[in-house]
C-alpha cells in the first residue's frame, strides 16, 4: 500500500467567530482576514512539514489547488509541487491537480508538469480534477453549462501534447493552436500518470476505468461516509469488467496519532473543530451553479430516490453554513481517525480492506495544526504507522499508476559553491 | 393551462436536429414571443390577453420548457443563428416580436441583425447590457428558496408559475427547470453581458422597452440604457407593482402596452 501526505494548506488564522461574522470561507471571503506576513510563516512552514514527510519516508507529498479559499492556500500547486522537487528524495509529487479547464491555453499545464517532472527526476503525479463550482464557476467564472465539455477536450490536449512526437495543429471545439509543440516533454514516457479526483459521480468512475487513470475520491468526510461511494465504484468496475486491483483507486483520511488515544483527543481536538467549523463554512450560494451537475447524473440521483434538495446540489453534503460538529461527531462518524499508533494501524488497515483503497492519501496536518504537532503527528505515524501498513496488498496486486523516476544515482543532486560575502 | 379559455396549439420544429416546441393561439396578424429567465413552463395570461387580438407564437429557445440542444451553443452567435433557424421555422417572415429577459436580449439580437424579419418590436427587461453601477444581479449565486423572490415582486405568481401541473413527473419537471436555468446561464455566465450594446445602432425597428418596475435583476436603470443605444424609435414604459417577469405579473397591463405599440 501506499501512504501519501496531503497537505490542504489552510489558513490556520481565521477568528473563532469566522462563522458568525462571515457567510463563506470560499468565493468571497473578506480580504481583511489574510494577512500576508502571517501567511508568509504559514506557507514556509507547511513546505517544512511537507519536505519532512518526504524525508521520513512517505511514498508521495501531495498538493492541491483551491481559488479565493480560506482552507487552501494553493491557487496554484505547481508553484509548491516545484519547490519540492528540489529536494532529493524518493517521495513522488502527487500533483492533485490542476483544474484543466481553468488554463488557457491548457498546453500551460502540460508545460508545467513536465517541467515538474523533469526538475523531480520523474516523480509526478498528474491529477486532473474538474474542479468544485467554487474553484471553476465562481472564482474563475467558467460557464457551469460548458466545464465538463472544455475538461475533457482539455485533457486529449494536454495527453497528445506529452505524448505526439512532432508539432501539431489542434483544433478543438474551445481551443484551436496552430503549433503545439512544448519544450521540455516530461521525464516520465509516455507520459505521467494520471490521476482523477471525482466526488462520486458514475460517468467519472466510467472514463476512468476506459482511460485505465487512478479515481481518487477526496472527501473530507472519511471512511465511514466514503464506504458507499468506494463500494459504488468497485461495482462499477466489477460490470465493465475490471480487475479489483486496490491501486485503481485513491482515499483521502484525516489522522491524529499520539502516544495514547486520550492524548490524541486532548491534541487534536482543537485543529479538528477549526477545520470542520471554519474552513468547511460554505454560503450555499455557491453550491449549485446550473450545469455543473450533469443531466444524467441528476436524473440518476432522482432515480435513486436520494432527496431531491440533495440531488440538486453540486456541494458535498457535510459543507454548509450550519453549526460546526463537534470533535465527538467528527471522531464517532469517522472524519478523522484518532489514537495511539496501534490504533491508528488496526483502523486504517481495515478501512483500506473494506474500501480496497492501495492510495492511501492523509491529512496529518489540518485546520490550524501547528507545525511542531504536525511533526510529531508525521513522526508517530512514520515511525510506527507506516511500518505496520505499507504491506497491505504486497504481492497480491502490481500499481501500474505509481510513477517511474530515474534511478537515484542518475539525478541530479543540488549543489552551489560554498560562497561567504565580505563584510 | 392557466389563464382564460382554451390552451394554446402544439407543434415541434427541428433546430440544429434539436426538437423545440411551438405554442400557438390566437388569430389574427401573428406576433411571435421569445420568454425568459425560467422559459414557458406553461401557457400565461399575457399570452392570452394578445391572443384575444392576435395569432400568438411562442417558440421555445433551446433548453427552454419545450426545448433541447443548448448543449451545442458555445457562443452568442451561435444562439442567435440557433433564435433565427427557430423563428424562421416558426414561420416568422416580417412580423412583430416581444421578447422577454433572455428572450428579450436574443430578440433585440435578430432584429439588429436580421432587420427584415423583424416589423415592430416590444423587449420586456431584456439581458445583455452591463452596467458596473447596477450590475445584474447573480440569479446563479443565491440560496435555496430564494430565486421566486428574485424574480417576482410577489414570489407566489412565480411559485405558480414553475409549479408542477396535475400529472407530471416531478423529477423530470424539477431537471427541466434546471436545465431552463443552465441554458440561461450558458448564454449569460458570468457578468449577462454579451457585448449586445455594440449592435443596437444596427437595431432600427421601432422598439418598445417595458420594465418591471421592482425588477430586482435588471434595475429599470437599464432601459433608459437600451433607450439611448437603440437607433430607432423608442418609448419606455415602466410597469408599477412588477418585478423581472413584468409580463407575467403585469400581464393585461403589459399586453395592452404591447398591442397599443403593435398596432
Amino acid at each position: 500500500m501506499k501512504l501519501m501526505w496531503f497537505h490542504l494548506m489552510p489558513y490556520m488564522a481565521l477568528p473563532e467567530d469566522f462563522r458568525q461574522r462571515h457567510p463563506s470561507v470560499w468565493v468571497d471571503i473578506s480580504r481583511d482576514l489574510f494577512d500576508p506576513a502571517q501567511a508568509h510563516r504559514m506557507y514556509n512552514e507547511f513546505i517544512d512539514e511537507l519536505e519532512y514527510a518526504a524525508q521520513v519516508g512517505f511514498d508521495a507529498v501531495c498538493v492541491n489547488e483551491h481559488h479565493a479559499n480560506g482552507y487552501g492556500l494553493m491557487p496554484s500547486p505547481n508553484l509548491i509541487a516545484a519547490a519540492l522537487s528540489r529536494r532529493v528524495s524518493d517521495a513522488a509529487i502527487c500533483v492533485m491537480g490542476n483544474s484543466l479547464a481553468l488554463y488557457n491555453p491548457p498546453t500551460r499545464v502540460a508545460e508545467e508538469m513536465a517541467m515538474i517532472d523533469c526538475i523531480s527526476g520523474g516523480r509526478l503525479i498528474a491529477g486532473f480534477p474538474v474542479g468544485t463550482p467554487m474553484d471553476t464557476c465562481y472564482a474563475y467564472g467558467q460557464n457551469p453549462s460548458q466545464l465538463r465539455a472544455r475538461y475533457l477536450e482539455a485533457h486529449d490536449l494536454v495527453v497528445q501534447a506529452w505524448t505526439r512526437r512532432e508539432p501539431f495543429a489542434f483544433n478543438g471545439r474551445f481551443n484551436q493552436l496552430r503549433y503545439v509543440n512544448i519544450w521540455p516533454s516530461p521525464l516520465q514516457q509516455p507520459h505521467p500518470p494520471i490521476w482523477i479526483p471525482g466526488g462520486g459521480s458514475v460517468e467519472t468512475w466510467q472514463w476512468c476505468a476506459a482511460q485505465d487513470y487512478v479515481y481518487s475520491y477526496l472527501s473530507y468526510f472519511g471512511y465511514q461516509a466514503g464506504r458507499q461511494t468506494m463500494a459504488g465504484f468497485w461495482r462499477e468496475m466489477d460490470r465493465l469488467g475490471k480487475d479489483r486491483n486496490p491501486y485503481r483507486a485513491g482515499f483521502l483520511q484525516f489522522v491524529g496519532v499520539a502516544r495514547t488515544r486520550a492524548e490524541a483527543e486532548k491534541l487534536y481536538r482543537e485543529p479538528a473543530e477549526y477545520f470542520y467549523g471554519r474552513c468547511l463554512h460554505v454560503d450555499a450560494r455557491f453550491a449549485n451553479p446550473p450545469g455543473y451537475v450533469s443531466e444524467a447524473t441528476l436524473r440518476a440521483k432522482v432515480r435513486s430516490q436520494i432527496s431531491q434538495a440533495a440531488a440538486a446540489s453540486a456541494l458535498p453534503s457535510g459543507f454548509g453554513s450550519g453549526g460546526g460538529p463537534s470533535f465527538e461527531e467528527i471522531i464517532a462518524k469517522g472524519y478523522v481517525i484518532i489514537g495511539s499508533p496501534d490504533e491508528v494501524a488496526e483502523k486504517l488497515k481495515e478501512v483500506a480492506n473494506e474500501l480496497n483503497v492501495g492510495h492511501l492519501m492523509l491529512l496529518l496536518q489540518f485546520g490550524n495544526m501547528a507545525r511542531d504537532l504536525a511533526f510529531e503527528n508525521t513522526r508517530l505515524f512514520a515511525e510506527e504507522v507506516l511500518p505496520q501498513v505499507r504491506g497491505q496488498f504486497d504481492g497480491e496486486w502490481e500499481d501500474r499508476w505509481w510513477p517511474k523516476p530515474l534511478a537515484r544515482e542518475r539525478r541530479a543532486v543540488p549543489s552551489v559553491p560554498a560562497w561567504e560575502a565580505a563584510q | 393551462m392557466s389563464g382564460a379559455g382554451d390552451g394554446p396549439a402544439e407543434r415541434m420544429v427541428s433546430v440544429n436536429g434539436s426538437p423545440c416546441r411551438i405554442w400557438e393561439k390566437g388569430r389574427g396578424e401573428p406576433v411571435f414571443y421569445l420568454a425568459g429567465l425560467a422559459g414557458l413552463p406553461r401557457w400565461t395570461g399575457f399570452l392570452d390577453a394578445l391572443a384575444e387580438h392576435r395569432r400568438v407564437v411562442a417558440p421555445s429557445l433551446p433548453g427552454f420548457p419545450g426545448g433541447l440542444g443548448h448543449d451545442r451553443l458555445d457562443s452568442p452567435l451561435d444562439w442567435i443563428a440557433a433564435t433565427l433557424d427557430l423563428l424562421e421555422a416558426a414561420g416568422m417572415d416580417g412580423a412583430d416580436l416581444i421578447g422577454a429577459s433572455v428572450g428579450g436580449t436574443l430578440a433585440a439580437e435578430v432584429a439588429a441583425l436580421a432587420p427584415g424579419l423583424v416589423r415592430r418590436l416590444v423587449l420586456i427587461a431584456p439581458f445583455g447590457l452591463y452596467d458596473e453601477s447596477v450590475p445584474p444581479t447573480d440569479v446563479w449565486a443565491q440560496r435555496p428558496g430564494a430565486e421566486a423572490a428574485l424574480l417576482c415582486h410577489d414570489p407566489a405568481a412565480f411559485e405558480a408559475f414553475v409549479a408542477p401541473p396535475e400529472g407530471a413527473d416531478p423529477g423530470e419537471w424539477s431537471i427541466a427547470r434546471t436545465r431552463a436555468a443552465e441554458a440561461a446561464a450558458r448564454l449569460l455566465w458570468p457578468l449577462a453581458d454579451t457585448r449586445l450594446e455594440r449592435r443596437l445602432h444596427r437595431l432600427r425597428a421601432p422598439t418598445l422597452l417595458l420594465w418591471g418596475a421592482a425588477d430586482r435583476i435588471l434595475a429599470p436603470a437599464y432601459a433608459a440604457r437600451f433607450d439611448r443605444a437603440i437607433a430607432g424609435r423608442t418609448e419606455v414604459v415602466v410597469l408599477p407593482g412588477a418585478g423581472h417577469l413584468a409580463d407575467l405579473e403585469a400581464g393585461p397591463a403589459a399586453a395592452a402596452a404591447a398591442l397599443r405599440w403593435l398596432s
